[in-house]
């Protein structure tokens, strides 16, 4: 049987797609059978992140609807070769996912992978509330900002509420705290939440942060997931993460600013790898 | 980071990457554009073909593959579907008659 992972936000623009990539990649990386699949039906992105939009033929909805088998709809990762993406349908409305065709599709990818990571809409409309109906586990990604926090909150109640888990009484959803974007120098400063902050309000376990880095854009525009990028701190940060994901003790890094070298650091070496 | 690395690294650096967010961008949405006016023929192109090769060989929906790769000025389209081998009485009859 596979896990299933949802990666949710409540909130938009705040790493979901990213940390989907991420994550499978990291998964898969690690000999892990691992399917990401986009449920953001009529705005896809994944497979951008992913840098295999050239190459779909059928999605989700083409599954669900009888279109097409999932086989056909599945891309397999050129890098990873135990990783395949499943996009989601740029033409449909979201009506077109169904409970019952989302249900089929994770039990039939449950026979064949590891991990099923499920890249949510933002928002709890309902593309997200499916995202997150079948999950055995949560991340959370949030930014230390306030609106990221609160719509944070908000998502867990949700899990806590109209996850399936929570539908048959059953053991709850593992949940799991992703801290993006975060920028310590400004949170020394006291111009951002500090982390304690934000571990303090969410209350659940902590399992990376990511530094605000300038490799996060760089990836996207080559449609390269972050991890690949081993030199880049959110690269590690994400490595890190699936690492604790998987039971490892790792401690957190990119925590503190980076202390000043010497006068040649200062003037040329500030930028974030 | 030494005074020295510096100058390796500005050396070493790849090309920036915001050319090729444009170039993939502009693929993209080319075809996406395209597909607004204009149902999704894929599901249908797909049945279709399936229907036609059925109809001279038994072959097994299951064992189609179709990939596409969009280009900018041309895709590509492949579609596999793998046909069985001779059924079992004709490999028989084909034994007897050798035999």
């Amino acid at each position: 049987m596979a896990q299933v992972i949802v990666v949710t936000s409540g909130k938009g623009g705040v790493g979901k797609t990213t940390t989907s990539a991420a994550f499978a990649t990291g998964l898969a990386l690690r000999g892990k059978k691992t399917v990401v699949i986009d449920f953001d039906v009529g705005l896809r992105n994944l497979d951008l992140i992913m840098g295999v939009e050239r190459r779909v033929v059928f999605d989700i909805v083409n599954v669900i609807q009888g279109e097409a088998r999932l086989n056909q709809a599945l891309i397999r990762d050129k890098r990873v070769d135990t990783l395949s993406i499943l996009p989601a349908s740029q033409t449909r409305d979201k009506d077109a996912l169904t409970k019952e065709g989302v249900q089929k599709v994770i039990e039939e990818l449950s026979a064949d992978f590891d991990y099923i990571l499920c890249d949510s809409p933002a928002g709890i409309e309902k593309g997200a509330l499916l995202a997150l109906y079948f999950a055995d586990q949560a991340i959370v990604v949030t930014n230390p900002e306030v609106s990221s926090v609160r719509d944070s909150d908000r998502i867990l109640g949700v899990l806590q509420s109209k996850s399936k888990r929570s539908e048959e009484k059953r053991e709850k959803v593992k949940e799991h705290l992703l801290v993006t974007r975060f920028d310590p120098v400004r949170a020394e400063r006291g111009e951002m939440l500090k982390l304690e902050d934000v571990r303090e309000i969410l209350a659940i376990p902590l399992l990376g942060v990511v530094p605000e880095s300038e490799s996060v854009l760089r990836a996207s525009n080559t449609g390269t997931p972050v991890i690949m990028d081993r030199e880049s701190v959110a690269g590690q940060a994400y490595s890190d993460a699936v690492g604790r994901f998987l039971g490892e003790e790792l401690p957190h890094r990119f925590l503190e600013p980076e202390r000043k070298g010497g006068l040649f650091k200062r003037l040329f070496g500030g930028r974030a790898a | 980071m030494s005074w020295l690395d510096f100058f390796r690294t500005r050396k070493q650096a790849d090309p920036p990457s915001a050319s090729q967010a444009k170039e993939r961008l502009q693929i993209v949405l080319a075809h996406e554009r395209i597909g607004r006016t204009r149902e999704d023929f894929l599901p249908r192109l797909q049945q279709e073909l399936v229907a036609v090769v059925a109809r001279y060989v038994a072959i097994d929906p299951g064992k189609v593959n179709i990939n596409l790769d969009r280009g900018g000025d041309m895709s590509t389209l492949e579609i596999e579907i793998e046909l069985p081998g001779p059924p079992q009485e004709v490999k028989l009859q084909r034994a007897a008659a050798a035999g």
